[in-house]
C-alpha cells in the first residue's frame, strides 16, 4: 500500500488557511491511485507528529505544500516527523532543486519517501501560468499581457525569491507573456509599483503564497493600490495608473496545485498511473 | 441450508484453525471440529455438511467471525470492538445488546452500533444530540471535516479536542470502516494514539522534551526554565488541557519523573505531548512571565473586587457571552461592566486612576 501525506502549515486563527491543502489532497485522493491520502499541519490536526501512525500503508510519500526550501522543509517537517536520519545534503539542492529522499521515522515501521517543496517543483510554472488563465478566464492569455510573480522577499529566507525568481525566469524563456517580471512585498523590484515595471496595459498578478490569508488579501492588494481598504474588494481587473491590474489572489488556491503533489511523489517513485494527466485535464477551468 | 458466512467458515477452516470470541473450529485430514463451549457445542469428526449445519445452528456466531475476519488496521478493529465491549461480552448478550443498538462516547461524540439484516451498522452524532429526530443527515465521512471546523456561533475551532463540536448532523448509517474515518475527521490521530496506550506502547513526550524540541520563535520557551518553571507548566496545564477545554487525557507531564500536580482529566482518549495551540500559548507566557512583579494600590469596594474576580472568572469559564442583558445581580453583566469602568478608570483606561508603569 502507498499513502501520500501533505503537509502544510495550517493556523490558529485562519480557517482559511488549511482550505487549499484539503481540496488538493480531495482531488488526489479523488484519482484513486493512493491506499491513502492524508493531511498534517504544523498547527492544525493531525499534526506532523502524529500523521503517519495514522497510516495503514507500509510506503508514504511525503510532500509539503510549501513555496520554497528553508525552514519548514529543512528543520520542522523532518524534525517532528521524527526522520532522525535527515540530513539537508540528501537533498543536494541549490534551493530550489530538491527532488526527494528515502528515510525511516523512528516511531512507525515504514518508508518515507520525503519530497521537496511543492513550490519549486517544475510542474508549479504551470499552476502559476494557469492562475493567470483563471483570473483573466483565457485559456490562451499571453499576448499583450505582462505576469508579475510575486513573492515575500528574502527578509526571512533567501530560498523564497530564489522560487519565485525560478518560476519567473521559466515562464519568461517560454515566451508566452510580453513580459514577466518577479516582484515582492519587503525589497526591491517592489509589488507596490507594479505598473512601473511593465510596459503592457494588462498585468496579471499572481502571488507565490500556499493559502489565502493577510498578505494575500490585505496586503499586497491595498499596497499594489487595488483598493484602499482591503474590507471593500477591488475590481478584477482594476485599473492602476493606467494598467489594468489581474489580481489572481494565492497561486496555491489553483486546483491545478493538486497537479504538483502528485508529480513530487511520482518523481520520487510512486505509482500514480495516469493520474497526472487526468488532475491536469479535469482542474482545467470549466472542465466536467 | 448453508449461508454464506458458514461457506467461508468451512473454506477458512481448512486453511488454518479459526478462534474467534467463543468460536473454535479446524480442520484435520478430511475431518472438522466445532467448539461453542457456551452454547455446550462440541464436536469432532464431522463431515463438511454436518459441520456446515451445525455452525449454522449456530449462526450468529458464525456471521461474528465473519465481520471480525474482515481485513482492517489493528487500531481500527481494537477500536470497533471496544466500541461494541466485545472483549468483555459473550456472543448471546453481545448481540441482544447489539440488536437494541449499544453506544459509546468518544470525546463528545456518541457512537452507536446495530444490528441491520445481521450487520453492523455504525450511527455516529454529537453526545448531546442523542435521541433528537431533527438532525441533518451525512453518509460521506470526509463530510466530518467540514462540520467540526466551527462551533455551534460560526467560530472556528483550532483545538479539534475542544469540547465545542458543533450540534445538528448525525452520520446514521456507516460501515466500521466509515466509523473510523469519520471519528478521525472528527478527533484525528486518537484512535491510533489509544491503540498504542491500550498496547502499553504509548510514546508520551513530556513538558520539558517537547520544549527541548523547539527552534525558531519557539526557541524562547526553552528560556521558561528558572527555579519556578515547574509551577508554571502547572498553571498551563490547567489553563489549556482541563476536561473544560479539551477532551484529551493529557497523559504528558513535566518530565519522565516529575509529575504535574493538575490532574489529566478523565477522557477517553491520551494526549501525547503538548499541542501546538499550548506551545503558542507558552510562548507568549514565557514573554510574560519575564516582567518583574510590582506592587499597585487600587481602591475599590469589596463588591467591585469581587465584580473584577466574578469578570476573570466569565471570561476565564467562557460564560460571559451567557450572561443575559439586563441580568444586573450577575456581577459580569456587560452594564455592571461598563458602570464599573465608567466610575474606576481614569481617561487613559488606568484602573482607579494607577497608572501601569510607577517608575516615573
Ligand atoms: S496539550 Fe492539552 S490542550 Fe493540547 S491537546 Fe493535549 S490535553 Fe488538549
Amino acid at each position: 500500500m502507498q499513502a501520500l501525506v501533505v503537509v502544510a502549515h495550517g493556523s490558529h486563527l485562519n480557517p482559511d488557511s488549511s482550505t487549499p491543502t484539503y481540496r488538493h489532497a480531495d482531488t488526489v485522493r479523488e484519482t484513486g491511485v493512493f491506499d491513502e491520502v492524508a493531511t498534517a499541519f504544523w498547527k492544525e490536526e493531525p499534526s506532523f507528529r502524529e500523521v503517519l501512525r495514522t497510516l495503514e500503508s507500509e510506503t508514504v510519500y511525503v510532500v509539503p505544500l510549501f513555496i520554497s526550501e528553508g525552514y519548514f522543509t529543512e528543520q520542522v517537517i523532518p524534525r517532528e516527523l521524527r526522520l532522525e536520519s535527515f540530513d539537508v545534503e540528501q537533498w543536494d539542492s541549490d534551493g530550489t532543486s530538491a527532488s526527494s529522499t528515502t528515510l525511516e521515522a523512528s516511531d512507525v515501521d515504514k518508508t518515507i519517501h520525503y519530497c521537496g517543496p511543492a513550490g519549486t517543483h517544475d510542474a508549479m510554472t504551470d499552476v502559476i501560468v494557469r492562475r493567470a488563465e483563471s483570473v483573466t478566464d483565457n485559456g490562451d492569455v499571453g499576448d499583450g499581457f505582462g505576469l508579475a510573480v510575486v513573492g515575500h522577499g528574502t527578509e526571512r529566507n533567501e530560498n523564497s525569491a530564489k522560487a519565485i525568481r525560478y518560476h519567473a525566469d521559466r515562464i519568461r524563456d517560454s515566451g508566452r507573456f510580453d513580459e514577466v517580471r518577479d516582484l515582492y512585498m519587503d525589497e526591491e523590484p517592489e509589488v507596490d509599483d507594479v505598473s512601473d515595471h511593465f510596459e503592457t496595459d494588462d498585468v496579471v498578478v499572481v502571488p507565490l503564497f500556499v493559502a489565502d490569508g493577510y498578505h494575500t488579501q490585505e496586503d499586497i492588494p491595498e499596497d499594489m493600490g487595488l483598493t484602499d481598504d482591503y474590507r471593500t474588494g477591488w475590481e478584477t481587473p482594476a485599473e492602476v495608473d493606467s494598467t489594468r491590474i489581474w489580481y489572481a489572489g494565492a497561486v496555491g488556491t489553483e486546483p491545478l496545485m493538486a497537479d504538483v503533489l502528485l508529480e513530487r511523489a511520482r518523481d520520487a517513485g510512486a505509482d500514480v498511473g495516469s493520474a497526472v494527466e487526468q488532475v491536469r485535464r479535469d482542474t482545467r477551468a470549466g472542465a466536467d | 441450508m448453508t449461508t454464506p458466512a458458514v461457506a467461508r467458515l468451512s473454506s477458512a477452516v481448512r486453511e488454518e484453525p479459526v478462534a474467534c470470541d467463543g468460536l473454535h473450529a479446524e480442520y484435520d485430514e478430511d475431518s472438522y471440529r466445532l467448539a461453542i463451549p457456551e452454547a455446550g457445542v462440541e464436536r469432532e469428526t464431522l463431515t463438511e455438511s454436518e459441520f456446515e449445519t451445525l455452525a449454522a445452528d449456530h449462526e450468529r456466531y458464525v456471521q461474528n467471525w465473519a465481520y471480525w475476519n474482515e481485513d482492517r488496521a489493528d487500531a481500527d478493529e481494537a477500536f470497533l470492538r471496544w466500541l461494541e465491549a466485545a472483549d468483555e461480552t459473550a456472543i448471546p448478550d453481545r448481540y441482544e445488546s447489539l440488536r437494541a443498538g449499544t453506544a459509546r462516547s468518544w470525546g463528545e461524540l456518541r457512537i452507536e452500533v446495530r444490528l441491520v439484516d445481521g450487520k453492523r451498522r455504525y450511527e455516529i452524532r454529537h453526545t448531546d444530540d442523542a435521541g433528537r429526530t431533527d438532525l441533518d443527515r451525512h453518509d460521506e465521512p470526509l463530510d466530518a471535516r467540514s462540520l467540526v471546523t466551527e462551533d455551534d456561533d460560526g467560530r472556528y475551532r483550532p483545538l479539534k479536542t475542544a469540547p465545542s463540536l458543533p450540534h445538528g448532523w448525525v452520520f446514521p448509517d456507516l460501515t466500521g470502516r466509515a466509523c473510523v474515518e469519520t471519528v478521525e475527521y472528527v478527533y484525528p490521530a486518537t484512535v491510533a494514539n489509544w491503540y498504542l496506550e491500550r498496547q502499553g506502547e504509548l510514546d508520551v513526550d513530556h513538558w520539558e522534551a517537547t520544549i527541548g524540541r523547539q527552534s525558531g520563535i519557539y526557541g524562547v520557551v526553552q528560556t521558561w526554565n528558572r527555579g519556578d518553571s515547574y509551577e508554571h507548566v502547572n498553571w498551563v496545564a490547567e489553563a489549556c488541557c482541563a476536561d473544560s477545554q479539551c477532551v484529551k487525557r493529557r497523559e504528558w507531564e513535566y518530565d519522565d519523573e516529575t509529575e504535574l500536580d493538575v490532574p489529566g482529566g478523565d477522557g477517553a482518549f491520551p494526549c501525547r505531548e503538548p499541542c501546538s495551540l499550548v506551545i503558542a500559548a507558552a510562548r507568549k507566557w514565557t514573554r510574560l512571565e519575564g516582567e518583574q512583579e510590582q506592587r499597585y494600590e487600587f481602591t475599590l469596594t469589596p463588591s467591585e473586587k469581587e465584580q473584577v474576580e466574578e469578570i476573570i472568572d466569565a471570561v476565564a469559564d467562557g460564560r460571559a457571552a451567557e450572561i443575559r442583558e439586563a441580568d444586573t445581580a450577575d456581577p459580569a453583566n456587560r452594564y455592571r461592566a461598563r458602570y464599573l469602568r465608567a466610575k474606576r478608570f481614569d481617561e487613559d483606561d488606568n484602573l482607579s486612576g494607577t497608572p501601569t508603569e510607577t517608575s516615573e
